[in-house]
């Protein structure tokens, strides 16, 4: 089954994090790498991942581990 | 570790910038004591940790990021015992952040506080009958919502029992307030600042018209125009190449300090940064005032728009036409057939049926039956057994309807004046003529005359009522040029041939019947009052149906427009400026070309707040 996770994120400011949390969430297994969606100025992030393979929390942790905090994220079908 | 570090990102910083002026007090008024390498030795060092750990990661992730540029250049500046130079770039880079971070939120004030006007809670009612506050994703539809003084409206629902005023500002873009009793329509968002109401939710969350707003200003906020996305990509590309620049530049020279300067001068910031603070600050702008923008594309296409075509009814009009004038036929009882005129309109909300249905409000009604809708011509119903045709011209034409000269000529008379016909035939018999005549909006003519002077060249109203109406309407106002008896189908036709002469086609309606032709022009805009208006279908919303906004929008589209081509102007030419002085100069190092660097930053976010304070008139 695939669900969509809106995950917010901490203020983003700086220019090239996109890119960054972009890739980490690209190099989790699982995600669905076109459906990746990092909104700079709302700081969220949108995606779309397979819940058998992976969790949310395992997206999450792949962008706190570049030292982006998460607030909270939300899961809804896809 | 890591993470440690990243947490103290502000202490260290501070610990950074204070080393810097100790050592650079040191420097002027001392002696050159020993303290100042010392500590340009902390200060480099610590200000280099946070920005080291994010290349790590950034390095992990495979993205050549700016930090890995930094950090490089600072252990490059340690190498070759600059202790200076580093200090003064991490310090730049790290304070800059932070300004940077304080003006960007600057920048998306406008959106955020709309957003956090959505209801988060609600009073809802339980099994035992009492009121509770339960968070807003426990309500559903159906459920029984109390609403006091002061408290926000929910959900979109009927209020069942109560009364109250309400500030429909969130939905309309304009502060005024409305009364509400038992069978009002009280909208998600909006403030009840007075009385005290149940209501019983119809559309919750997302589903409101409020929660459709913030959905689509959130989205347009940072949708990518083509541009945008050419810069994005090229930028994944322009890092690694600046990095292999200097290693190159490194190799030929033999010189390290110029080498890790180059990593300094090609840091990309403000190109990135430039599109997106210009966009939210530009939509934010609009959503303060009632105008939804979808988003930078749109910006782009609608700020260059040279064709405006405009739907009649509801746009130039006011959209509450009443009937005008009335010919009966002198064979049938005219109470008779106003009955049943009044019965068969009561069932559409075509405008020109609930203008009949409000210009006798109290008549009696009959029961009706079979109705049919003709798309574009009317109604066949059975009345009391009779089969009765309501609707145009080609209607009755089509039903065989015969008119007499009279008839004809007094109904083209009628037509002349500006009034939309309708027609009514009860048995195959015509049995009424009606003249509805709908006014102007005020202020439409120097509004329309202000869209000129900004380059709307083209004016063109396209209409479903009759050549007669829309020819004086056009001449009134004196339009461009004006098409009447056009289906949805037709209008959305025409545009896509104006669009093929190479006009940039912007179409103007109430958003009601009008999608095919939103889609279809380069912009579409609905004007509405945010509750029912086709958000889906339209690129541009104004909330308040106010023809005045229409100036404002383009203006707003046009500033916010010419301001991401300053940022971009000033991101590209500060690094070409500052490639091309380390070429051909000997002034420039690794500390200006950081001061420089965060400097463009700062002025692109300024420059985009100018757009948060631009007046709207």
């Amino acid at each position: 089954m695939m669900k969509k996770a809106v995950i917010n994120l901490e203020e983003l400011a700086c220019p090239t994090c996109m890119q960054k949390i972009e890739a980490a969430v690209a190099s989790v297994k699982g995600v669905d790498k076109p459906s990746i969606k990092v909104m700079f100025n709302a700081s969220k992030l949108k995606v779309n991942f397979d819940e058998e393979k992976v969790t949310v929390k395992d997206i999450e942790k792949a962008i706190e581990d570049l030292g982006y905090p998460v607030i909270k994220s939300k899961v809804v079908a896809a | 570790m890591q993470k440690y570090i990243l947490a103290h990102k502000k202490e260290l910083t501070i610990i950074n910038g204070s080393l810097l002026l100790l050592a650079l007090a040191d420097h002027f008024f001392l002696t050159r004591g020993k303290i100042v390498p010392v500590a340009l030795i902390i200060a480099g060092v610590a200000g280099v940790l946070p920005i080291a750990v994010q290349a790590f990661q950034s390095l992990k992730v495979k993205v050549v990021s700016i930090d890995v540029l930094v950090t490089i250049a600072v252990l490059g500046a340690f190498f070759v015992k600059s202790y200076e130079e580093a200090a003064v770039v991490t310090f730049l880079f790290l304070a800059g952040h932070f300004l940077e971070q304080a003006t960007l939120s600057k920048t998306r004030k406008a959106i955020k506080s709309l957003t956090e006007m959505a209801p988060e809670v609600s009073l809802k009612k339980d099994q035992t009958g009492k009121f509770v506050e339960v968070s807003i994703d426990e309500v559903t539809q159906g459920d029984t919502l109390l609403v006091k003084t002061g408290g926000k409206v929910p959900v979109d629902g009927k209020v069942i029992s109560g009364s109250g005023y309400v500030n429909e500002a969130s939905i309309t873009g304009e502060s005024k307030v409305a009364a509400k009793q038992a069978g009002s329509l009280v909208y998600a968002g909006t403030i009840l600042e007075n009385g005290t109401f149940q209501l019983q939710a119809e559309r919750v969350g997302e589903e409101t018209a409020f929660g459709k707003i913030i959905e689509l200003v959130e989205e347009a906020q940072d949708s990518k125009s083509n541009a945008e996305r050419f810069i994005d990509k090229f930028s994944k590309y322009y890092t690694p190449a600046v990095l292999l620049l200097a290693i190159v530049v490194g190799l030929i020279t033999k010189d390290i300090e110029l080498a890790v300067t180059v990593l300094v001068l090609g840091c990309p910031g403000a190109l990135v940064i430039g599109i997106p603070v210009s966009n939210v600050a530009g939509i934010g702008n609009g959503a303060k005032h009632g105008i939804l923008l979808k988003g930078s594309e749109t910006i782009q296409n609608f700020s260059k728009v040279d064709t405006m075509v405009f739907d009649k009814t509801g746009t130039l009009t006011v959209g509450a036409p009443q009937v005008n004038k009335v010919i009966s036929n002198p064979e049938i009882n005219e109470n008779k057939a106003i009955s049943t005129l009044v019965s068969i309109e009561a069932e559409s909300d075509h405008p020109l049926a609930q203008a009949v249905v409000k210009t006798y409000p109290n008549v009696t009604r009959y029961p009706v039956s079979q109705t049919q809708v003709i798309k574009g011509g009317g109604i066949i119903a059975t009345v009391k057994g009779v089969k009765v045709v309501l609707g145009n011209l080609q209607l009755m034409k089509n039903n065989q309807i015969k008119l007499g000269p009279g008839e004809i000529a007094r109904s083209e008379q009628l037509e002349s004046e500006g009034n939309s016909l309708v027609f009514m035939a009860i048995n195959n018999q015509l049995a009424l003529i009606l003249g509805i005549k709908d006014q102007l909006r005020p202020n439409v003519k120097s509004e329309l005359l202000r869209l000129r002077k900004l380059g709307v060249k083209n004016l063109i109203l396209l209409s479903g009522d009759n050549q007669g109406t829309v020819n004086q309407v056009a001449q009134n106002l004196r339009l461009t040029e004006a098409k009447g008896n056009m289906m949805p189908e037709d209008k959305a036709a025409y545009i896509t041939e104006l669009q093929k002469k190479g006009q940039n086609v912007t179409f103007v309606g109430d958003g009601v019947n009008d999608s095919p032709s939103l889609a279809t022009a380069n912009t579409g805009i609905a004007m509405g009052n945010g509750t029912d208006v086709a958000i889906d279908t339209s690129d541009i919303v104004l909330m308040n149906s106010d023809f005045d906004r229409l100036v404002p929008t383009l203006k707003l589209a046009k500033a916010t427009s010419h301001n991401m081509l300053q940022n971009i102007v000033i991101a590209v030419g500060v690094v070409v400026f500052l490639l091309t002085s380390l070429l051909f100069s000997s002034w420039i190092n690794m500390g200006i070309g950081m001061f420089v660097h965060e400097a463009s930053i700062l002025v692109v976010i300024l420059n985009a707040i100018r757009l948060l304070n631009y007046r709207l008139k």
